[in-house]
């Protein structure tokens, strides 16, 4: 009984997923589209906590439904006419986008249910429940994040580096918004520490349960978000002498713990016995920092204006 | 007993949902909209998180979801407000 009962949940759970997905990208309006697609984020993180996957869920829940909204939603701030900007005016580009997707998804489906059918059980989980014990830390996503596969972590950091410099790259920040009054200016005194609070919980019980750098460094820049929209043009980022080093503090922190086990004769990225722990939090807490900094920067959609005074609502909409 | 409580609250958390979505897909203008759906939301949700405090029975548990339900609703009340102060503005011009 309760295992149709979840089985009913599942299935209505994926058939939402599919039919938020076709609505969002079959949307004619483009701000409906963003709307569905925030919807689908959410949808899909439940779908990854049923498959007993809460990391990927926390990740999915901040970045993908929460973060990637805001940035599409401020995007669509720049559109001069929403509703003019739909999928009517297609060249070869984006008749060619579906087609392509789909052979992809189908490359992806077939290599899951051939992995599924040639080794149903086994994978890598073994391997890696075996090793947990010398990783230094005891969540096996951590541990393969921050340890077993620390290159693609350092890789996926990099893209990170890179991305935000495409976005300075872009000129100056879109105009700042206007306060939005006092009722958000309480709930922002409210949420505010409590974001930043968060953001050091979850690096921190990431070592022992689902968490870590990457869901913390998105709090933060959720906390950057929501003073941006809430009228404080500099939404608290670290000024233009600071910002630099911030940004790249996460890499610069795995190169230096890699090249230190180079030069002591180990691998590079072959932590010490003993030391994996403690060098596992170091990396992850720059990372957080420049996580945070890199996707607060992206919701500024450019360079921010070094003279904006921190601190203070701008009075106008005008770009400070 | 405190489970057959903790269905009796989940349940009715659900029907609020429930009456708050119709009232979401049904009502004419927007102001009605929003006062539909949040009071039906923060209640149905204040009543799903004692259900499931109550069925899961530890202290923590019930401590971390009413702490939740304090943040929706503090949350749930800022955007509506900055939602329905919009409209006014616009219909004004």
């Amino acid at each position: 009984m309760e295992a149709q009962l979840w089985l009913l949940l599942d299935s209505a759970l994926a058939l939402l997923l599919l039919a938020l997905g076709w609505a969002c990208m079959a949307s004619p309006d483009l701000r409906r589209g963003v709307v569905l697609f925030i919807a689908f984020g959410m949808v899909l993180a439940l779908v990854w906590a049923r498959l007993r996957a809460p990391d990927l869920a926390l990740a999915e829940a901040v970045i993908g439904a929460g973060l990637t909204g805001a940035l599409l939603l401020s995007a669509l701030r720049d559109q001069p006419d929403p509703e003019a900007t739909g999928v009517a005016g297609r060249d070869w580009f984006g008749w060619l986008v579906g087609p392509a997707t789909l052979v992809l998804a189908g490359v992806i489906g077939w290599a899951l249910f051939y992995a599924l059918i040639h080794n149903p059980t086994e994978g890598q989980a073994g391997a890696i429940a075996q090793a947990l014990p010398q990783s230094g830390v005891s969540n096996p996503v951590t541990a393969v994040l921050l340890n077993f596969r620390a290159y693609d972590t350092l890789l996926e950091l990099a893209v990170l580096l890179c991305a935000v410099l495409g976005v300075l790259a872009l000129g100056p920040a879109r105009p700042a918004y206007r306060p939005a009054g006092p009722m958000l200016g309480v709930l922002l005194r409210w949420l505010l520490p409590l974001l930043i609070v968060t953001a050091g919980y979850l690096l921190w019980v990431g070592a022992q349960a689902p968490g870590g750098a990457f869901q913390a460094g998105s709090l933060l820049a959720a906390a950057a978000v929501l003073l941006r929209l809430g009228g404080y043009p500099t939404a608290g980022l670290p000024g233009p002498v600071a910002r630099p080093w911030l940004l790249v503090a996460g890499v610069a922190a795995f190169l230096a713990v890699g090249l230190g086990t180079a030069l002591s004769g180990a691998a590079f990225l072959q932590y010490p016995a003993g030391w994996s722990g403690g060098l596992i939090l170091l990396i992850e807490a720059a990372a957080t920092l420049s996580i945070g900094v890199t996707l607060g920067l992206a919701f500024f959609g450019g360079r921010p204006e070094p003279d904006c005074p921190s601190g203070n609502p701008a009075k106008e909409s005008r770009p400070c | 007993m405190t489970e057959a409580l903790g269905v009796m609250a989940v349940v009715a958390g659900v029907a609020f949902f429930l009456a708050g979505s119709i009232g979401l897909l049904r009502l004419p203008d927007l102001l009605s909209r929003l006062h539909a759906l949040t009071k039906a939301d923060n209640l149905g949700l204040g009543l799903l998180a004692l259900g499931v405090g109550l069925l899961d029975g530890r202290l923590l548990t019930g401590v971390k979801l009413f702490l939740i339900w304090l943040l929706v609703l503090a949350g749930s009340a800022v955007s509506t407000h900055l939602i329905a102060r919009q409209a006014l503005r616009q219909e004004r011009g």
